[in-house]
């Protein structure tokens, strides 16, 4: 089978007067259909800038992005993109927002509105559907975030950190939400951070970048023997220590060489 | 419980208090200055054909009021600021969007908008009478030419405040540039276009009341050249007070409406 998402020999500069900032260096990996994968690295090493290039809104100075064997575009609209904070809009009560992106795309649909308020009701929102976004907690604040996306039924999805700006309680509780929510809708998923733990919690493989320029300095296969894993339930695994100890060691050693 | 209701209470009441003493004050204030002015005039301490009196006025009032049109002056200065000032709202609106649609043209105009916002528009409206001719259309042009410039800067500035990553969600979502501005910039502009408004009403008054001096033959401002012309220092102080009310009653129109928003 063909994987989902492949990224080929991609390199990436940022260019200023000042001169050229070369990030990304020929990074290479892949996500099958259905795996969550994480990629952590030291902070700067142009995380984000692969998402940015994988859903399309820059374009790679070398090499190829694949998405079910075709090449992203401009806008590729199968790709579905969190953002570091919720970004949910105070004019807009929190219905009106988890239907902004059918509203751009123009697909307000019967059927989709009825999937988006299914989601609402699931994921414990329905009583706050005419609720301002400052009415909610952080929590649910990116719950509604998450069903914006999801509504436009991506099949792959970029997380960019989208807990970062949570306090440490919420930001355990919301990982694990959110990580129940992917599976159960069994959706495709990219997670970009610089939480180790939260990266092992999460994902079935990690990649470990290096630093600027960034390449894939590894990738681990994260297999913890544990029946139900939910990202909670994984923290207490008992090869969670291990994945930690390597990875750790494993960006120890980038910062030396 | 009871003791928390009691501390709410009090800090209630005390705020309540403190607003009416303001109030209060102010009316004091007022009606004192009103009360010094008149007897400064009966007693002679100031010249009452040059100062004019709290009583000359109210009489003034009614002898304009029945005698000279009074209503037709302040209805032509009024609807000249109400037509400048949504004139000034829909050109601020439109010319930023089209600044923030093509940057380039932005960054060309901008030192036009930077000289034109700072040039005193008074030293305009010679010219527009002269361009244009001495009637309403040119007032009201001059009213205009006192907001305009500043506004759509102000505007334009705001729009570049509207955060990247709001943006960048748009885009996530599949939109072009168009919806960044009718689903993130011009909403999340509102707020400032609405401060905005706030300082054009009195700005178009401004213009306006300047366009008069030398260009019409009614409105306030006529009025003011024409009393200080013939030294009718009662009317032309009239004027002034009717101007001073209509600036107040003007703000707070907009301030009504900025909280219906909310």
């Amino acid at each position: 089978m063909q994987p989902l998402l492949e990224v080929e020999d991609v390199s990436f500069s940022y260019h200023s007067m000042s001169g050229e900032t070369p990030v990304l260096s020929h990074v290479s990996f892949k996500i099958e259909e259905g795996e969550f994968v994480a990629v952590v690295g030291p902070s700067g090493c142009g995380k984000s800038t692969i998402l940015n290039l994988i859903s399309g809104l820059i374009k790679p100075e070398s090499g190829e992005i694949r998405l079910n064997q075709q090449q992203v575009e401009q806008g590729a609209l199968q790709v579905g993109y969190m953002l570091q904070k919720d970004h949910l809009f105070e004019w807009r009560t929190i219905y009106e927002n988890v239907i902004l992106g059918l509203e751009i795309q123009k697909k307000l649909t019967p059927r989709r509105l009825e999937r988006v308020k299914e989601m609402l009701v699931q994921y414990g929102l329905s009583a706050f559907e005419k609720a301002r976004p400052s009415q909610l907690s952080g929590g649910m604040r990116q719950r509604a975030a998450l069903i914006r996306t999801l509504a436009l039924d991506p099949s792959l999805l970029l997380l960019d950190e989208p807990f970062s700006a949570l306090d440490y309680q919420t930001r355990l509780s919301v990982a694990d939400d959110i990580g129940k929510i992917l599976k159960k809708e069994k959706k495709t998923a990219l997670l970009v951070t610089h939480d180790i733990s939260e990266a092992i919690s999460m994902a079935d493989r990690v990649y470990v970048l290096s630093r600027r320029p960034t390449s894939v300095r590894s990738a681990i296969d994260i297999q913890l023997d544990i029946p139900d894993r939910t990202p909670l339930a994984a923290r207490n695994a008992p090869g969670f220590k291990y994945y930690f100890n390597l990875i750790w060691k494993e960006l120890c050693d980038e910062r030396e060489t | 419980m009871s003791g928390k209701l009691k501390g709410q209470e009090a800090y209630q009441r005390n705020y309540m208090l403190r607003r009416k003493k303001i109030q209060v004050t102010r009316i004091l204030l007022f009606v004192v200055f009103l009360m010094i002015w008149q007897s400064a005039s009966d007693l002679g301490w100031i010249d009452s054909f040059i100062f004019s009196s709290p009583t000359e006025l109210v009489g003034t009032f009614f002898d304009m009021y029945h005698h000279h049109d009074l209503m037709r002056h302040i209805g032509v200065t009024l609807l000249e600021t109400l037509a400048s000032f949504a004139l000034v709202g829909v050109v601020t609106v439109l010319v930023s969007v089209l600044l923030w649609s093509f940057p380039a043209v932005s960054e060309i105009l901008e030192p036009c908008l930077v000289i034109l916002n700072a040039l005193p528009k008074s030293a305009l409206a010679p010219l527009l009478i002269v361009w244009l001719g001495a009637n309403q259309r040119t007032i009201i042009l001059a009213g205009m030419s006192v907001a305009v410039f500043g506004s759509i800067m102000n505007l334009s500035q705001g729009f570049g405040e509207v955060s990247k990553d709001k943006m960048k969600l748009i885009y996530t979502l599949g939109g072009n540039r168009r919806q960044v501005l009718t689903k993130v910039v011009l909403p999340a502009s509102v707020p400032y276009l609405i401060s905005i408004l706030k300082v054009d009403i009195g700005l178009c008054l401004v213009g306006v009341v300047i366009g008069e001096f030398i260009g019409a033959r009614e409105g306030l401002g006529y009025l003011i050249i024409y009393s200080s012309q013939v030294f009718k220092l009662s009317w032309l102080l009239l004027s002034i007070v009717l101007l001073c009310i209509m600036a107040m009653v003007l703000y707070q129109l907009i301030c009504l409406v900025q909280k219906r928003k909310k």
